[in-house]
């Protein structure tokens, strides 16, 4: 399963692989240097690391339990652990990060945060951390998005961030993230930049990465105490830009023992022209600072995704999983938005949990998973679904 | 020689380099559009290849795109807009945009259009100087194309001295920490920085771009450069002109104090 001899962290040079690297304009090349040249020294830091596990523990939450689903287990006759992450505070596993990105700012001597969301739980996380640490916090979004996640909107203001509608391109994540580069561009003094997922010019990926591989870390733990092994046969996550799943796999992405599976947002299919699922339709090339895979024309340029849910909805995908999918490390399967439904419906009537419509993503590859009776399988449960009641009242016809 | 490298160590007068979006305002424009240039007394003909998410761009040049885009440009149509360009055009030309067309149409080959329709040059500002080095100067310069460098304000003296080092024909000094077209006129901080660089006694020339708009900035901004760059404000004028041929030349004479 596993080549020897493949790396699945980052080069010196900031890849893995064929993709990564930083295509930035000049404009960044301080501020991502600077970055660069200090983001290990600082996070190794024991003041760093004190305050950091400091508020994962009393502010976030953690660590999140390990629950063994058994009702899931039964109906798909293997052993299904849930990580829940969709009991961190604000709601996902999108707070790992941020709360690492905010102290990484404060060391940075910068006083400013500007950040992208799709779905909101990105920029809900980081005006969170903002309003904790009293920095200025500007969340770009797209248009469209701010109109179908109105709640975590309402969020974001209430915790003091200015929300700014993106309004160029398909006015979805996409050209949030070129805003707030835009932005970033703009004032590259004062401000850090919280990219929220595992994409961006080295070194977010592996920054990101870093943060989020919390998650596997107290899996490691939570498993060994649970099943007497700290492995699972089966890591599942869903990939929009990849950073659950980054921090799901991260402690066993040298375990052979362990396939990881990654779920994409296939939207209405993907053959129909609507869909997002960047490892079925994508070539390699750059956006937003990386070369990673890419929907994109035969001219080079993005295409416009597709999917119901906001947080899967980005036309590329991290290095680091383009490395995973092409050299057959990670198995990807393409879950359309009819059978995240049904998953989501399925998990909460069985596991009294609703989860996040990119959640349902990686639930739904338990039918297609063919995982064996005495299997062990971690899914991670990214995030609940409150955000995604309005979605998932006029889709499951709940008002009837 | 390069005709860019001819050109700056030919001229004494500020040397103006003018952008313009390819295919706009109208598909079929963008000969006619050098043409103007050309007959105005530009000094460099600056090319835009349209794309979906130009980040360094403002709202204006970033319009501009989407429009040629819808319009149906790619990097094939340009090329052959650009086939007969020799036939009329003498001044440098460089083309501006970003690495993932370039990527997609193929680098090596791309280089080779460059060189046949007679490119002298590129303006790619999501390839940084180490991703260049690592797997685009060779190739580069196999076609004989220039790859031009930005600075920046925030760019410190070391990392000037790398890019100056590698560059060959000019530097692309960034007026401020700004996307295309956010801000205009020049300010006596800018002006120290250009003297600052201008003391640096590197071994290329540099053009200032970013809020250059009229005679009175590209006057100021080559008090301390050998010239100077406008982009968005070119683009608003084709975005609205009624006659386009005719207010090109006027804007280009005007911003060179031509009558």
């Amino acid at each position: 399963m596993i080549d020897a001899g493949i790396s699945f962290h980052v080069s010196e040079k900031g890849y893995y692989g064929d993709f990564g690297g930083a295509f930035i304009p000049e404009m960044l090349y301080p501020n991502v240097e600077e970055l660069r040249l200090h983001y290990l020294e600082y996070m190794m830091e024991p003041s760093f690391q004190k305050e950091f596990h400091f508020l994962l523990k009393d502010f976030v939450g953690r660590p999140t339990p390990l629950f063994k689903a058994e009702r899931l287990s039964a109906k798909y006759n293997t052993q299904i652990y849930l990580k829940r992450e969709d009991l961190c505070h604000t709601g996902a596993h999108k707070v790992n990060n941020t709360i690492g990105q905010i102290l990484m700012a404060k060391r940075l001597g910068k006083h400013k945060i500007v950040a992208e969301t799709g779905a909101g739980q990105h920029g809900v996380a980081t005006a969170t951390v903002c309003a904790l640490m009293g920095m200025e916090c500007i969340i770009y979004m797209g248009a469209i998005d701010i109109d179908r996640q109105a709640p975590n909107v309402a969020r974001m203001k209430m915790l003091g961030a200015s929300v700014v509608a993106a309004q160029s391109g398909s006015k979805t994540l996409k050209d949030a993230t070129n805003e707030a580069m835009r932005h970033w561009i703009n004032h590259p003094v004062d401000t850090h930049y919280i990219i929220g997922s595992v994409v961006g010019p080295h070194p977010y990926p592996d920054m990101v990465a870093k943060f989020q591989s919390v998650i596997s870390e107290e899996i490691k733990w939570q498993l060994q105490e649970k099943e007497g092994r700290d492995y699972p046969d089966y890591i599942l996550a869903c990939v929009g830009g990849g950073s659950n799943a980054a921090g799901a796999f991260y402690h066993y992405l040298d375990e052979p023992r362990t396939a990881l599976i990654a779920a994409e947002a296939a939207g209405q299919g993907i053959s129909t022209g609507h869909s997002a699922a960047t490892t079925f339709l994508g070539k390699p090339g750059v956006l937003h600072g990386s070369k990673s895979l890419l929907m994109q024309t035969e001219d080079g340029q993005v295409i416009e995704p597709y999917s119901i849910s906001a947080g899967l909805d980005y036309p590329g995908i991290g290095p680091l999983h383009a490395h995973l999918a092409t050299s057959g490390r990670a198995k990807f399967f393409d879950i359309t938005d009819d059978e995240a439904l049904d998953a989501a419906l399925e998990c909460s009537m069985l596991e009294g949990i609703i989860p996040a419509l990119e959640t349902a993503h990686a639930l739904a590859v338990f039918g297609k998973l063919g995982a064996k009776p005495d299997e062990i399988s971690v899914v991670n449960l990214s995030g609940r679904g409150d955000k995604d009641l309005a979605t998932y009242q006029e889709k499951l016809k709940l008002n009837q | 020689m390069n005709r860019i490298s001819t050109l700056f160590k030919s001229t004494q007068e500020p040397i103006l380099n003018i952008y313009a979006t390819a295919g706009y305002p109208n598909f079929g424009d963008t000969m006619l559009v050098l043409n103007a240039l050309q007959e105005g007394g530009v000094d460099i003909i600056e090319i835009g290849m349209p794309y979906s998410d130009p980040v360094a761009d403002g709202e204006t040049i970033q319009q501009s795109n989407q429009v040629s885009l819808d319009q149906g440009m790619t990097v094939t149509h340009l090329f052959d807009q650009l086939k007969n360009m020799r036939q009329s055009i003498s001044v440098p030309v460089l083309l501006m945009g970003y690495i993932n067309p370039v990527l997609q149409f193929g680098v090596e080959r791309f280089c080779q259009k460059c060189q046949e329709v007679g490119v002298d040059g590129l303006i790619l500002p999501d390839l940084p100087l180490a991703e260049y080095q690592l797997s685009y100067q060779s190739i580069f310069e196999q076609y004989g194309l220039l790859n031009i460098f930005l600075i920046t304000p925030q760019t410190s003296d070391e990392r000037i001295k790398q890019i100056d080092a590698v560059s060959e024909g000019f530097i692309y000094m960034v007026s401020s920490a700004s996307t295309t077209g956010a801000k205009t006129g020049i300010s006596s901080d800018q002006e120290a920085y250009f003297k600052r660089i201008d003391n640096m006694n590197l071994k290329n020339p540099r053009l200032v771009g970013f809020g250059i708009s009229d005679r009175e900035s590209f006057i100021k901004a080559s008090n301390g450069a050998s010239g100077a760059i406008i982009g968005s404000a070119f683009v608003k004028l084709l975005g609205n002109a009624k006659n386009l041929r005719e207010e090109i030349v006027g804007f280009v004479k005007s911003i060179k104090g031509l009558k």
